[in-house]
Parts: C-alpha cells; structure tokens; sequence
C-alpha cells in the first residue's frame, strides 16, 4: 500500500467509526428526548430496495444492526414513498403497519413516530421513535423536534455512506477503484505526463458541468 | 350590499388573448363587489357544499365508508404495458387509508359535495412524481372546482411542470389545495403562489382556520390528533399537515358552493377575511 493510500485509508477508516458512533449518538438522544423505548435509524439500500437497520438504541440494542426489510412495505415505506413524518398513536389500527416485520424484530411496539432521513432531494432512510408514553398527547413542536433530529441522522447517515464508498473505493471495488488506483500510482517522480493527463480531464469534466 | 359577485358567468364570445379593444370593454364588466364586511355568514352560511365538485389526488378512497359515503368516480394512475401512464376507470377503492381520511373530512364539512378520487400514491415508493403530475393533469383537464394534494414532491426536476399545471389550473378555476411539508423542506407544489397551501394548527374545531400573514403556508388548518375514517370502514387517529388540508379544501367546497364563481384569486380574499385571526370574521 502507498503512503498516499494508506493515508487516505486511515482517515476513511476513522470517519466510518466516527460517523456511525455520531449516528448512534443522534438515536440515543432521540429516545431520552421523547422517553421512547426505543429509537433507530434504517438506512435505504437502493440496489436492493430494501431498509437496513444502521442503528438503534433502547429495544433490540446491540442485536438489530444489519438486519433487512423490504423498502416498499410498512409504515417506513410510507414514509419513504411520501418523504413525510409519520405519527401512529395506535399501530395495530394502522392498516399501513406490518405486524409481520415487527415481530421478526423481537419487540411489537404500540405506538411509532417514523420521519424520513432526506439529503437535499435524495432520502437516505428513515429514523423510527417507538413507544412514547402514553399519556403524552402528541404536539405539533413534537413533529418539529422530531424534524430536528431527522436532519441530525441524516447528515451522520449521508457521511457514513460517503465514508463507506471511499473505502469500497480504496479497495478497488465500485466506480471509483480505478480513480483510487490511478491516486496510489501518481507516488513518486516520473509522473509529469499522467499529472498533465489528469488535468486536461479536470478541464474537461468542467466544461461538460 | 348584494352578493353581485355571484352573477358573473362565463363569457361565451372569446375576446382576444393579449389585448382589450375598447369597443369589447362592456362586454367584460365584472362585479366588483365584495360585500363591505365579508362574513362567514355571507361566504358559506346555508352552504353545503352542494353542486362543487371535489377532487382528491390521493391513495384512493375507499367505496361506502360510513363517513365518506357515495364517491361519484374513482381512477388511478397506471403504467400500461408500453410503460406509458394513463388514467383508468378503478375499483380497487383505497390502498393505505390516506385518501380515505381526506375525502372523509371534506364531507364532514361539505356533506353534500361530489367526490372524485384519483390514486396516485400506493405503488411503491419510487416513480411517484410522473405518477402525480399525470394524475394532476387529468384533474385540472376535468375541472374540478377543489383538488385536495395533501401531498408534494421535494424532486425539482417536476418543479416547471408542476408549476405550468398549477397556473394552468388557476386560470381554469380549479382550486389546489395544497399540503406544506411537515419538516421545514422544499417540496412542490404547495410553495406555489397559484395555489392555497396548508400547515396545521393544535385547535379541536374543524371551521377555525387562520391566515398566515408570513407564507409561504398561507392558511392553517385542523391538524391534531383526529380521528379520520379509515380502511374498513374504520377511523384512525391522525397527526399532519395532511389532514389540514382536507379541512381547508371542504371550507372552500362550501364558499363555491354559495359563490360558484369565484376566480381563485377571489376566493383566497374571503379566506383571508374569514379567517379565525381576520378581526371581524365572525
């Protein structure tokens, strides 16, 4: 490995565990803010169509990360098809609600706030509060906060995506491999004519902007 | 003063688009008239909602729920096999309660409106946008006098067309009425001029709606903790600007239903006079 790749790994690495430990940080906080049993955040994996457990805090902690389901179905597809917050104070009223996939999480909860993790025009995913207490009425500054910290999630999940694909990136794997290779093999002298090379194709990939 | 406003109809000799020759100005005299004191009394009092057709661009309504009743057509949005989209004649009612929960709202508050319902939502989350402006399209085409949109897209590549549609609608009196977001996002078409967009209030009352004097959400509606008819017959407690909004449409099917023809422009003035914060509105 290069110094410049080794260098570059180092940082992807570390960002990966930063990100995820600030991805776990927002959860945690989500539930003590609203005195949830639990929260989580699903990150959406659009080759497969299907959501991905990222990162829980209270129920199923510690046992649900990397667990899949269908993207389309359930009350996260709600939120995913429209990209809006989504508040069920009585789930199993809730046509749109799969017992099914709850079930196979270990925990049926009784009530959801579920709100869509959205970067720009992409959504990433969806962060789920189950189980408020029940005597708490719903407010409209709830569904305020609960944007807040969708914005917090979303920012940590689109990081650790973006670290994700740097390090697929540094091992060759994805679109970016070659550009990654082509990085480790510019360490060195004698690289005048491929220096020249990459900046024609910066000019030209300026002007196709 | 007189409710003059109400007899103006439709002209039947077209006039020239761009220009007004000054022998056709008698021909377009318009009332000019609200009343002085615009009243709730005036704009809906003895309304019912009866003769406005309604529109809900939604997940469908389902058929004979005992607080939506008779809903007069139902179409959805489908590709055919060519992949083209096209709107088909459908009995498959609602596919996730949605548009069951607002059309049940409009006719709490306008028993006696004409319901459409046009599905655009419930097939899958992706491709969704093609899907609502082709359904929005075939509701402005059939000039419904109100479509409620308690939805919207964040995806700006359909913002030209959503905004061409939503003029096109606005020049051809159907109403939008349109959901904010319920996060602090860009979405379309309801931060759209042309059409009247809704956020929620906290309040239990379904007539008490406010004018927002910093838009772009104009106007506020009930939005808290209801109790919307759901599938099966059923209800279900609901939060969101979707619910809102129904509120907000189901008012404006009662002024059209005493004012037929009142332009949008026209109608958004006796929202803002009728409004729950106006000073009189009373």
């Amino acid at each position: 490995m290069s110094d410049l790749e080794a260098a570059v790994a180092a940082g992807v690495i570390g960002a990966e565990d930063a990100h995820r430990a600030l991805l776990q940080a927002t959860v945690e906080v989500a539930r003590a803010i609203f005195g949830a049993k639990a929260a989580s955040v699903f990150l959406l994996d659009e080759e497969t169509e299907e959501l991905v457990f990222e990162a829980v805090a209270g129920e199923g902690e510690g046992e649900l990360i990397g667990m899949r389901f269908p993207a389309g179905t359930g009350i996260a597809g709600w939120v995913l098809t429209t990209r809006q917050p989504l508040i069920v104070d009585d789930l199993s009223a809730d046509t749109r609600w799969s017992r099914t996939a709850a079930e196979s999480t270990g925990y049926v909860p009784k009530s959801m706030m579920a709100v869509p993790l959205l970067a720009e025009e992409r959504v990433l995913g969806v962060l789920n509060v189950l189980d408020r207490p029940e005597e708490s009425r719903v407010r409209l500054s709830e569904v305020d906060l609960l944007g807040l910290f969708a914005n917090q999630a979303a920012i940590a999940l689109d990081l650790l995506q973006r670290a994700r694909l740097a390090r697929a990136a540094l091992a060759g794997e994805g679109r970016l491999g070659p550009l990654a290779r082509v990085a480790a093999r510019l360490e060195g002298d004698d690289h005048e004519a491929a220096f020249d090379l990459l900046r024609a194709l910066e000019r030209l990939l300026r002007e196709t902007d | 003063m007189s409710a003059a406003i109400d007899s103006h109809d439709h002209e039947e000799e077209d006039l020239p688009a761009w220009s007004l020759p000054a022998e056709a100005v008698d021909r377009i005299r318009v009332p000019v008239a609200l009343p002085e004191q615009v009243t709730r009394e005036w704009a809906w009092g003895g309304s019912t909602g009866a003769g406005v057709r309604v529109c809900i661009l939604d997940s469908g309504v389902e058929l004979d729920h005992p607080l939506v009743g008779h809903v007069d057509r139902s179409v959805a949005v489908q590709r055919n096999e060519e992949g083209e989209l096209e709107v088909l004649d459908d009995e498959a009612g609602d596919l996730c309660g949605h548009g069951t929960a607002c059309a049940g709202v409009v006719r709490s508050l306008a028993p006696d409106v004409e319901l459409t319902s046009v599905r655009v939502l419930g097939a899958g989350y992706k491709g969704g946008g093609e899907i609502l402006l082709r359904g929005l399209e075939w509701a402005v085409e059939q000039e419904f006098q109100v479509v409620n949109m308690s939805l919207s897209t964040t995806r700006t590549k359909y913002v030209d067309r959503l905004h061409v549609l939503a003029d096109r609608a606005y020049f051809k009196r159907v109403l939008l009425v349109a959901s904010a977001h319920n996060m602090p996002v860009e979405s379309f078409p309801w931060r759209f001029a042309s059409v009247i967009s809704v956020g929620s209030h906290e309040e239990a009352d379904g007539l008490t709606f406010y004018y927002n004097p910093t838009p772009p959400v104009e106007f506020f509606g009930r939005g808290l903790d209801l109790d919307v008819a759901w599938l099966d017959g059923g209800t279900l407690r609901c939060t969101g600007n979707s619910f809102a909004t129904p509120h907000i449409a189901g008012i404006c099917a009662l002024i059209l239903g005493k004012h037929p023809n009142l332009t949008p422009f026209q109608l958004k003035s006796v929202l803002y006079q009728t409004a729950s914060n106006a000073k009189e509105a009373a």
